[in-house]
């Protein structure tokens, strides 16, 4: 897994709500069985019409967005727990994706894919949008060591919350499956002496 | 001793390690796998030269990616066929069980797995899909994961994990004919919003789940993920064990006995205290709808559409051309769907079967009725029900995720509305630009012969539903 530490970078508005994992990618992309090749179809049915064409009104089709943050609505990630909605944030080029909450599933899709769920206050969150909204070459700068986002314009930030141990995982480029290896001889032992 | 929830006693017999200050390492004693979320964790042990570790507590089935027609025959899709493949060959390679297409135990993996007493309370269950919620029915801890996670279990059997909070439904009261389970999970639903159970996980109590058969709690534990609850359980009970008792993989003759003994210590403790608890009266709970685009956006079919200011809102009803205020009785309808993971149990079918008998589908509708599993199918020609739904106009199709999710060939048109007995009613869900208006299948099948929407209480006349 990719090593996180700091990202400055512009970012992209997603002001909606409730984003579910069939937006970010549709089951009918899911049909692959590698990684590869998701990003081309991240938000496919927002992303284009539907006779194939680029929807110019949609967040990631406007040329005056650009960067590795996505800045999304409320409740982000919810449905299903198809991890090829990390697959395909992370295969656009997304690092951070940023929202006042995020579905359990999905967080934990993310952080395993280096990909960095950053929720902050409801309040943050419509600052963030409106100041990107008021100059879109506004730059963010995530610093996951002292969990601290901040906007580079203003002097405003927050610090968010993440789970230390994941915290280590990814400034470290580590997964769970290392961590789980190392404990086969506590987990042969469990199985012994299981009590149900 | 401190007082225990049932999850917090199933839970706590499967930590095998506590990381200070961190997750804990939870043993997981059934691994269901299917085609879509399985192949990329294959990989990833294969690159890494990590062997399987517990093959045998894993069950493999074929259910996303599967045509529910002429099943006997090669898949046409290219990509779809090579996914299928790709699971029996990876099955084989590491001896994993697979039902696959055209077994007679082929199916849904949330249909299939309890038929077969596969699923047990007390257990820790995951399987590579959200729906996993499902087999919390049993009082087993049981939830959806992603492909990396998929790839921990195979690695080790285990997966780091926080705890969740604990969350407490509980429903008390008689349910009005023609109430079925499906209503009274998307009530709870439409009150408490899509992420109210983000971060928990949830207990169904009262006598309402009490009273529910098996295939009730199930379709109501399926949809906790629904209101973001990783999972949903209700206590084990004599109508459990009657369940499980002489199931093909379920344990026999003393060993059944001495589950069943351990089975009825694990109930939640009187006075054990749960983070956040809600309670509803089930004489308010009617039939139900849904006419946006999350399962959260739910009304009674008597009610009209809230009017509420928000542009998610304002979007969603523009998505399905609804207005806000007006109620969805006539709204013409020209698909249904009875089944998925949710609704497509013998008892949905019955259900199904016992309004539709002896009256005729509408013309401008098509119905798909899409059994769970081989041995759903089965039973629905051996009881008689194929016959009822052929008379009537519908089609009975071969077991299959189908027109859940829109990943196989049967799909919703652009624009059309589906009253649908699935879980998620999500933009394009069934197809790109399709409708979906989640609803029981007594309420999918009285569209179907209306071929519009009704208010089902008033046409099941002297019917009665339990």
């Amino acid at each position: 897994m990719e090593k996180f530490t700091t990202l400055t970078s512009r970012a992209i508005p997603l002001d909606i709500a409730n984003v579910d994992t069939d937006q970010i990618i549709p089951a009918r992309f899911l049909k692959a069985t590698d990684k590869k090749g998701f990003g081309d179809n991240l938000f496919r049915d927002w992303r284009y019409n539907k006779e194939g064409s680029e929807n110019v009104e949609f967040t990631l089709n406007q040329p005056k967005y650009a960067g590795n943050i996505l800045v999304a609505g409320d409740n982000f990630g919810c449905g299903s727990s198809r991890e090829h909605a990390a697959w395909a944030l992370v295969g656009y080029g997304f690092k951070v994706i940023v929202s006042s909450f995020f579905a359990d599933i999905f967080k934990g899709n993310a952080l395993n894919n280096g990909l960095l769920p950053l929720q902050v206050s409801k309040n943050f969150l419509q600052h963030l949008m409106s100041e990107i909204n008021a100059d879109p070459k506004v730059k963010l700068r995530v610093d996951l060591r002292n969990q601290k986002i901040s906007i580079s314009s203003s002097k405003r930030f927050e610090n968010f919350e993440i789970d230390a141990y994941k915290k280590t995982c990814l400034i470290n480029g580590y997964d769970d499956i290392d961590y789980l290896l190392s404990k086969k001889e506590m987990i042969t032992a469990f199985e012994a002496k299981k009590i149900y | 001793m401190s007082k225990k929830t049932l999850f917090d006693k199933v839970w706590d017999a499967h930590v095998v390690n506590t990381i200070k200050n961190g997750p804990q390492v939870l043993y997981i004693d059934k691994h269901l796998i299917h085609e879509v979320t399985s192949p990329q964790a294959f990989n990833e042990l294969e690159a890494r030269g990590i062997p399987v570790f517990r093959p045998n507590q894993i069950v493999a089935t074929a259910d996303h990616n599967t045509p529910t027609q002429n099943q006997d025959q090669p898949i046409k899709d290219d990509l779809s066929r090579k996914q299928l493949e790709q699971l029996s060959i990876n099955c084989e390679k590491n001896n994993i069980t697979l039902y696959q297409l055209g077994h007679k135990y082929n199916g849904i993996v949330h249909v299939m797995a309890p038929e077969l007493g596969f699923t047990q309370p007390g257990m820790t269950m995951v399987c590579g899909d959200s729906h996993t919620s499902t087999h919390g029915a049993f009082g087993t801890i049981a939830f959806g994961i992603g492909t990396s996670q998929v790839a921990q279990v195979f690695a080790s059997q285990c997966l780091l994990l926080t705890k969740p909070k604990s969350l407490r439904v509980t429903v008390n009261g008689r349910l009005k004919n023609g109430v079925l389970p499906k209503d009274v999970i998307l009530y709870i639903i439409s009150k408490l919003g899509t992420n109210s159970g983000t971060g928990f996980f949830c207990e169904y109590a009262g006598d309402v789940f009490q009273n529910m058969s098996m295939e009730g709690r199930m379709t109501v534990c399926n949809m906790s993920i629904e209101m973001g609850a990783r999972g949903g359980m209700i206590a084990p009970d004599q109508t459990t064990f009657n369940y499980v008792k002489g199931r093909a993989y379920a344990p026999k003759g003393k060993d059944f006995e001495k589950k069943v003994a351990y089975w009825k210590t694990l109930p939640t403790d009187k006075g054990a205290t749960f983070d956040k608890e809600y309670t509803f009266d089930a004489e308010d709970i009617e039939p139900m709808i849904t006419y946006g685009t999350n399962p959260g956006m739910g009304i009674k079919i008597s009610e009209n559409i809230p009017t509420i200011k928000d542009s998610s809102f304002i979007k969603s009803l523009e998505y399905m051309n609804f207005e806000a205020g007006e109620s969805l009785i006539n709204t013409q309808i020209n698909y249904v769907f009875i089944g998925s993971c949710t609704n497509s149990r013998i008892e949905d079918f019955r259900v199904a079967a016992q309004y539709v008998k002896g009256k005729q589908k509408a013309d401008n509708v098509t119905a798909w009725l899409v059994p769970g599993s081989k041995q759903v199918e089965a039973q629905i020609i051996e009881e008689g029900l194929k016959t009822v739904f052929e008379q009537a106009g519908f089609e009975l199709r071969q077991p299959g995720c189908s027109a859940c999710l829109a990943m196989n060939d049967d799909k919703i048109p652009q624009g059309e509305y589906c009253v649908s007995t699935s879980n998620r009613n999500f933009e394009g869900r069934q197809g790109q630009g399709s409708r979906t208006i989640l609803a029981s299948p007594l309420v999918a099948a009285a569209t179907a012969i209306a071929g519009k929407i009704v208010d089902v209480i008033e046409n099941i006349e002297t019917l009665e539903f339990a």
